[in-house]
């Protein structure tokens, strides 16, 4: 019996290690690119040297596919993840992510209570914590356009006053916002007018103006290049891709902030995480004051009001944050009702000559 | 030899084999056959596995979906004494509060929610309120009042084509995902008429087969007078030749694919080559419209055709062709009554390769055929990967699957499979 005992200790010893051990390591999902990078520099990497937690940061695609074939085949590997608000509404109503708890979010540095200090947006889901704000907008290069120069969302449809290619990312989404909003709907109607069958027909007609002017593209960061090798005249895209165009690359690109459609990326814990615990501490810290700002290098808006004085003066006026007025929200719920049926009928419409 | 076994089998029979020597030969004959099964059993395996199973799984999934069934058992029950024109009675909305109320604890409306929602647009967000705001009620309170919340909450509870797409997607079996896949729907009496909200598949599945004929003819043009110059040509060009229509065939696809961008975009080379020499004065739209898909898909898939082409033609002994002209005819009556017919079986290899490769891709036309030139397999990658309904993926790849055996079958009738060689 006396024997037994060190084998015992050892074993109670492993069986306290093991989720010790396990706690050290997680994974987060993000988009990559420009942003996965800010995301890697002011929230991952600050986070793993102050927890110890081991962090591998990995890029995804964004939709719900992915995640919800881990949770259907009991073989969850993400644990963190940036889901756009957009698809968020499904995600949590089909039980995808983990529930989480508001109140235990950390008040912001000057002291002001999470729930006051970010944006209602932000902490809208119970499943995610707001991240960024970005927006939709399109673009003009400014040394090619001439001496008119575009400046409401009406004129990326007005093709006798700018005449030339415009590109805009193969979906429904947005652009039936952008048709709506350019044939004269009031913002707040936008949403409400698109439920409707003459609604959605109105938004196709409109589109339907430009159509033979149209180039379409599959992601974000085709479209500055579009823009550069002059490829379309007017382009759309999100904020910080062409943001990162001008500042790194040095393009003179002028953005149009008029009719922005606007959104959030959320942090969420997928169901049944393995590191559940773990997550949630780095969304935590991922979502405190200091962090949060660092997502300026990519002029994404901070979710957080007291992260602002964190950020630079003439970034601050290049955020979406700056022109939520000019802007709409998407509306997540109107796409998880509307986003299948209007997709088919986007496609009908473009594979009709 | 033949006439040496004949003998040899006549002598045999005179006299018969003793029991042992019978068993013996058994054995050895089935000893024979277990090695060769065995080793083509990896091969089964792999086969069943990696091959036979998933094709079952898809081809059932896209008939059989339980989920809603599963989700709202006690509704459905309480929905076969419905007549399906009116609202239905309390009893239905009430076990619908009590199996919504269950799903919002256990946090799965939002699967009943895109479930309805396809043949419903709007009923995702009806469904998943009505599961929010009954969370917080007790059992007891709705079985008093769950009807009337769900009457008050929105207006959809009290339309019947809502409860009637409710018990449709309720059937285990359905043929509905086959129906849309048709551009079809059933209307309220459950008759099939064609589809009011979107006419999409149909459209698609002629567009994706005419796009491979047009690749395959293209294929043929070019690739048959190149193969019969291969063929004929002096041994040293010959391998030449091939070596330099294999080097693209061993490229990695999205290298070739890709090296189309760049050659075919707005300011690519093939535009900014034409703009030099003056031949047009605004750059062509290439890239990104069905032709790109047809440009790309023929370069890619060339060497499928030329292989069987130019291994059948080798073959072909060229004292044929003599024997005809000398005999009279004209070099191009010789060529298709002599040549042709001999080069068939490789050209039918070649063009059912080619054909039946195109009709599936998916890569090339994602990459540069922008909305003109998609095709069906990107609308079923769409379906799996997008839109998760996974179901209509099923069915559309099903039918594609369909569409190509049928192919194949009127092929063997007309030309006849025998005929294929591919080398």
């Amino acid at each position: 019996m006396k024997r037994l005992t060190p084998i015992a200790a050892l074993t109670a010893l492993a069986l306290l290690a093991t989720p010790a051990l396990a706690q050290d390591r997680m994974t987060a999902v993000s988009f990559g690119g420009a942003y996965g990078a800010a995301q890697k520099e002011h929230m991952v990497d600050p986070f793993m040297k102050e927890s110890g937690t081991e962090i591998l940061f990995e890029d995804y695609s964004g939709g719900i596919a992915e995640m919800k074939a881990q949770v259907e085949a009991g073989n969850v590997q993400w644990d963190a993840v940036d889901i756009e608000v957009i698809d968020l509404e499904r995600a949590c109503a089909e039980g995808l992510l983990e529930v989480l708890d508001h109140t235990d979010l950390p008040a912001g540095e000057d002291g002001t209570a999470a729930a006051d200090d970010f944006y209602p947006d932000a902490l809208g889901s119970e499943c995610g914590v707001g991240v960024i704000y970005w927006a939709t907008v399109f673009a003009y290069n400014s040394e090619t356009i001439g001496d008119a120069k575009p400046a409401t969302i009406a004129d990326f449809f007005d093709t006798e006053k700018f005449p030339g290619k415009r590109a805009m990312r193969k979906r429904p989404q947005v652009n039936l916002e952008w048709a709506l909003m350019a044939d004269g709907v009031p913002k707040d109607e936008v949403y409400t007018v698109l439920a409707t069958e003459e609604g959605q027909q109105r938004a196709f007609d409109k589109l339907a103006t430009i159509k033979d002017d149209l180039v379409w593209f599959d992601s974000w960061s085709q479209a500055p290049q579009l823009l550069a090798d002059g490829g379309a005249t007017l382009v759309q895209s999100a904020n910080g891709r062409f943001y990162a165009a001008i500042v790194d690359e040095g393009k003179p690109f002028e953005m149009i902030w008029d009719g922005n459609v606007f959104d959030l990326d959320v942090w969420a814990i997928l169901a049944g995480a393995p590191n559940k615990d773990a997550a949630w501490e780095f969304i935590k810290f991922a979502t405190s004051t200091v962090p949060l700002s660092g997502m300026q290098d990519v002029a994404y808006g901070p979710t957080r009001k007291s992260s602002e004085k964190y950020v630079e003066k003439d970034v601050l006026e290049k955020l979406p944050t700056a022109h939520l007025d000019e802007g709409l929200k998407a509306d997540p719920v109107f796409w998880a009702d509307y986003g299948e049926s209007l997709g088919e009928k986007y496609n009908q419409w473009l594979l009709a000559q | 030899m033949a006439i040496g076994g004949r003998t040899a089998a006549r002598r045999t029979t005179d006299v018969p084999l003793t029991h042992d020597e019978t068993r013996t030969a058994r054995l050895g004959l089935r000893r024979r056959q277990r090695r060769a099964f065995m080793l083509v059993v990896p091969l089964l395996v792999f086969l069943l596995l990696a091959f036979l199973a998933p094709i079952g799984s898809m081809l059932y999934r896209s008939a059989y979906n339980p989920t809603v069934a599963n989700l709202i058992p006690g509704t459905l029950v309480a929905l076969r004494t419905w007549d399906g024109q009116s609202v239905p009675d309390r009893d239905v909305l009430t076990a619908m509060a009590a199996d919504l109320r269950r799903l919002a604890l256990s946090r799965e409306s939002g699967r009943l929610a895109a479930e309805i929602n396809r043949t419903y647009p709007g009923a995702s967000s009806t469904i998943n309120a009505a599961a929010r705001g009954l969370r917080r009620v007790d059992e007891a309170e709705i079985a008093s009042a769950g009807a009337d919340t769900l009457l008050g909450a929105n207006e959809r509870w009290s339309d019947p084509r809502f409860w009637r797409a409710i018990r449709r997607a309720g059937a285990n079996f359905t043929a509905d995902y086959y129906l849309t896949a048709l551009d079809l729907e059933r209307d309220a009496s459950g008759a099939v008429k064609s589809r009011e909200s979107a006419q999409i598949y149909r459209q698609l599945y002629g567009k994706t087969l005419g796009m491979a004929l047009t690749i395959t003819v293209l294929c043929v043009l070019l690739g048959y007078p190149l193969a019969y110059h291969m063929a004929n040509a002096p041994a040293r060009r010959a391998n030449l030749m091939m070596v330099l229509v294999l080097l693209p065939f061993w490229t990695s696809l999205l290298v070739r694919t890709t090296a189309w961008i760049a050659l075919l975009q707005t300011n690519g080379v093939m535009n900014s080559t034409l703009m030099s020499l003056g031949l047009i004065s605004e750059p062509f739209e290439l890239l990104y419209t069905r032709n790109a898909t047809i440009i790309a898909m023929t370069h890619i898939l060339l060497p499928f055709m030329i292989l069987p082409l130019y291994s059948v033609m080798r073959g072909i002994d060229p004292s044929y062709m003599r024997a005809a002209m000398s005999l009279g005819a004209r070099p191009l009556g010789a060529f298709a009554r002599i040549y042709l017919p001999m080069t068939m079986p490789g050209l039918s290899a070649g063009a059912l390769l080619v054909f039946i490769i195109s009709v599936g891709y998916y890569i090339t036309p994602a990459l540069v055929g922008g909305t003109d030139g998609q095709m069906i397999s990107n609308i079923i990658a769409f379906h799996m990967q997008q839109s998760n309904n996974w179901e209509l993926a099923a069915a559309l790849g099903s039918l594609l699957l369909l569409v190509i055996v049928a192919l194949y079958w009127l092929y063997d009738r007309l030309v006849g499979a025998s005929n294929i060689k591919l080398g």
